[in-house]
């Protein structure tokens, strides 16, 4: 009986034993020159060219494998972005008739299955995500490329290295708008049996990055040097950039501490001081992300009185909330970071002022014997959310100094985007008076006009307050036609200048783009973009 | 045995029936729009509904839980709107991983547990009993997805031992550069399974044991491995039935422990299609899942009716 007992024990000891030998010299070992990424995503990116998974899935795939023919200059850290030639070499707008677009494309550039690079090509990635009946019309990429290009009216192929598009009005951010659109191969998708299931195993842009063996969903996908990349400057140095959909935010810190990645994307705040002191680096850069609360300005909403927004956003102490967010989070000065070329110079200055907020309350007529009370709708998590709960806690009692008293509506993130979407009248808002949202800011569209121009109210747009002010239109009208580049830049101040002045929203914080790196990765330069370049890191 | 075999399978008709309408209205009742996962956020109104047409979704839910159930019927799950991937071969591919994972932690759970529970059973109320049981008393209290947590902090993080996640970049074999990757989330995922079967084992081998026919068949003369074998054949159905509950549990359950180490299966997959409310994906997990525990207590009632026939009646 006795042995048996230690039988059963042995057992037991033995299963110990088997996981102890996991044990020393079994963790993976990395190969010199392979860069190994934790995304955010829980899955590979949409490989046939347009790519989804918003702005990760276009920094990770679409810039990597593909080109636009417009690209952002993602070669320095310490200015914002600009647009810079892809596969256009030049563009240029017909003076007479400001609807007409020329561009001229790069010569001699060649898709990764050996295929050439022309007008034609453009025409057929264009067909690809507007023209229902054509046979390579895809409407997964048509989903996520179709409403970036919406001044576009039609297109042609003038030459083999010429192309013409027109747009449906004048219209001087078309650039912005083109810099989305990624192109694959024609010939690939005739190779593939022209089906875009068999392409997405089958890349083929012309970007630095290839994938020449497919991935594995949900798992992994290697990519690797396009070592023929027309731009010989953004030759990758590495051997291989592996990419790791890795969702669970502790799961990816496991997975860096581990050695299983080499890199991850957004690290959880509360995480960054134990990465710190395990020799990791937390790299951060401003770029345009927007954290804030859209106010609602139909009738009944308290927002409609310029003192209460304004008093609003002087209750806010941005910098203990930055030290809640243990330094990710740059405390908003207005709609755009402090350092954008679009910043300008507004009269308004978001600061912390108690007594200026009380003030300003009191001018509008509210004091301790009448509280503003009001519903603000957020998510517990989501993409580019930060921390939306320990946040919002904070403005709310924030403004509960200054007799703002808010309930939340509280709903997951892709129920707030629809509920974004939908616009404050919509049932489903429950009389919110405004709605924590943070988003992609970097061309005048999105960073601008969708959120206030009078037409684009719910459902022609995501103007989610129903805000509408001629001036802002008439500004909106002059950014469209004002095709000097410099010019237009000028007339961006003046937007977020008013943006500001009239404290059209309750400005938080602007997310820093961290992810912690090894020690081993060299030479990365984080942009002041969502997007970034991988060519230049190599592995020590 | 064949009757009851044909009364136990046709009762299973209208169970998978129930399961697919509860499966399908349960989900369109959630708020959310599956087109979320696919469009940007600031989609053009127009553009909604030309991608919501081509999905089917401007259909009555009537007709698109019929046009479901027909292609269900004939194995096709539709395509998932997030990943445009044919939904049957994404659950199959989950499905062998899930599988896997459940399978070791089934295997590691029974063993661990079943000899914990018997020795236990065994030696009621010594330090073997009060040691065991305390195991099986924390294998069943202690939040898996901690468990999970620490030992990656344990194992991966601080030792460097094993993997933290994934499934690793080989496929599957039965060479260690893969199965270190099965072993933590394997063993955590084993906790809670063998804390029931630990348990439950004890309280049957105490039961079996303080009845006469085994003082009976020690006075006969009979050995005492013999009359172990007499007490395992009366604790071994409850025991399989109680495996084969806990079975179907870690196969649609692992939904924490997935996400946790990022195991490919079926709950990762699950959860991503949660949050990007992936309609067809989540429809036909839930329905593939719901399945599989049906069958699983189908096959254990079979398996308890062939090993004691007295269940048959």
């Amino acid at each position: 009986m006795f042995d048996k007992k230690l039988k059963g024990l042995a057992i037991a000891s033995a299963l110990g034993a088997v996981l102890a030998l996991g044990g020393g010299g079994l963790s993976v070992a990395r190969a010199q020159g392979v860069l190994r990424i934790g995304m955010t995503a829980s899955d590979i990116p949409l490989t046939t060219g347009q790519s989804d998974n918003g702005g990760e899935g276009q920094r990770f795939i679409g810039f990597t494998l593909y080109d636009a023919l417009i690209e952002w200059d993602l070669s320095h850290a310490d200015r914002p972005s600009v647009l810079v030639p892809g596969l256009a070499t030049s563009w240029s707008v017909d003076a007479a008739d400001k609807t007409k677009w020329t561009f001229h494309l790069r010569e001699g550039v060649k898709f990764h299955d050996g295929s050439a690079f022309d007008a034609s090509a453009v025409v057929w990635n264009l067909d690809k995500l507007l023209k229902t009946d054509a046979p390579q019309f895809d409407p997964r990429q048509a989903a996520q490329g179709r409403s970036r290009i919406p001044a576009v009216a039609s297109y042609r192929a003038v030459d083999p290295m010429t192309l013409e598009i027109t747009t449906k009005a004048p219209d001087a951010t078309l650039p912005y708008q083109i810099a989305w659109i990624t192109l694959s191969s024609p010939a690939n998708w005739v190779a593939q049996g022209k089906s875009w299931d068999a392409v997405a195993q089958h890349p083929s842009g012309t970007g630095p990055w290839k994938m020449e063996h497919g991935f594995v969903p949900r798992q992994r996908a290697e990519l690797t040097p396009n070592k023929n990349y027309w731009d010989p400057k953004r030759v990758p140095h590495l051997d291989e950039m592996v990419l790791v959909p890795l969702p669970e935010p502790n799961a990816r810190v496991a997975a860096l501490r581990s050695g299983e990645v080499d890199w991850i994307e957004a690290p959880a705040p509360d995480a960054v001081p134990s990465l710190k002191a395990a020799g990791f680096s937390i790299v951060t850069n401003s770029y345009p992300h927007n954290w804030t609360w859209h106010f609602s300005r139909l009738p009944d909403s308290p927002w409609n009185d310029v003192r209460v927004r304004k008093a609003a956003n002087l209750a806010v102490d941005r910098g203990a909330l930055k030290d809640l967010l243990g330094g990710l989070m740059i405390p908003a000065e207005g709609f755009f970071p402090p350092n954008s070329q679009w910043f300008g110079h507004p009269t308004f200055k978001i600061t912390f002022d108690l007594d200026a907020a009380k003030a300003l309350m009191k001018q509008a007529g509210y004091g301790p014997d009448k509280r503003i009370k009001t519903k603000v709708i957020i998510s517990p998590s989501g993409s580019g959310q930060m921390l939306p709960l320990s946040m919002n806690e904070f403005l709310q009692q924030s403004l509960a100094e200054i007799g703002i008293d808010v309930e939340f509506e509280i709903a997951d993130w892709n129920t707030v985007t629809n509920l974004w979407r939908a616009g404050a009248k919509d049932p489903g808002a429950k009389g919110a008076t405004a709605i924590n949202y943070s988003y992609f800011i970097q061309d005048p569209f999105t960073g601008f006009i969708r959120h206030l121009q009078c037409n684009l109210t719910p459902p022609a747009g995501t103007n989610w307050g129903y805000y509408c002010d001629k001036d802002m239109d008439a500004l909106f009208d002059q950014v469209r036609n004002t095709f000097d580049q410099a010019e237009q830049d000028k007339v961006l101040q003046k937007v977020h200048e008013k943006y500001v002045d009239d404290a059209l929203f309750l400005m938080v914080a602007h997310d820093v783009n961290a992810r912690a790196i090894d020690k081993k990765v060299k030479n990365f330069v984080q942009a002041q973009n969502w997007f970034q370049d991988f060519s230049p890191i190599v592995m020590e | 045995m064949m009757a009851y075999a044909a009364k136990r399978i046709l009762q299973v008709v209208p169970v998978a029936v129930g399961v697919s309408v509860v499966c399908f209205m349960l989900i369109h009742l959630a708020p959310g729009d599956p087109l979320a996962a696919i469009l940007p956020s600031d989609a053009s109104a127009d553009l909604q509904a030309q991608m919501r047409a081509l999905y089917g979704l401007d259909r009555p839910l009537p007709v698109q839980y019929g046009l479901w159930l027909i292609r269900a019927l004939h194995g096709d799950l539709g395509q998932s709107i997030a990943t445009g991937r044919p939904v049957t071969g994404e659950i199959a591919g989950a499905a062998v991983n899930t599988f896997i994972l459940a399978g070791v932690a089934t295997v590691l759970g029974f063993t661990v547990g079943a000899t914990l529970g018997f020795l236990a059973g065994l030696a009621r109320g010594t330090w073997v009993d009060r040691i065991t049981s305390g195991i099986a008393m924390l294998g069943v209290s202690v939040p898996h997805y901690w468990l999970g947590l620490v030992l990656v902090i344990v194992f991966s993080v601080e030792l460097n031992w094993l993997p933290a996640t994934g499934a690793g970049p080989g496929g599957r074999s039965l060479d260690w550069s893969y199965l270190r990757f099965l072993v933590l989330p394997a063993v955590t995922l084993s906790v809670i399974p063998m804390g029931i079967i630990a348990r439950t084992v004890r309280s049957l081998v105490a039961d079996v044991t303080a009845q006469d026919f085994v003082s009976a068949l020690g006075a006969k003369g009979m050995l005492r491995r013999q009359v172990l074998r007499h007490v395992v054949r009366n604790v071994a159905p409850t025991a399989l039935s109680v495996m084969g509950l806990q079975l179907g549990y870690l196969l649609g359950g692992s939904i924490l422990i997935e996400t946790v180490f990022s195991w490919p299966g079926t709950g990762f997959l699950l959860n991503t299609a949660i949050f990007t409310r992936d309609l067809p994906l989540l429809q036909g997990t839930i329905l593939v899942l719901a399945m599989i525990f049906v069958l699983i207590n189908l096959g254990v009632d079979l398996l308890q009716g062939a090993i004691d026939p007295r269940i048959q009646r």
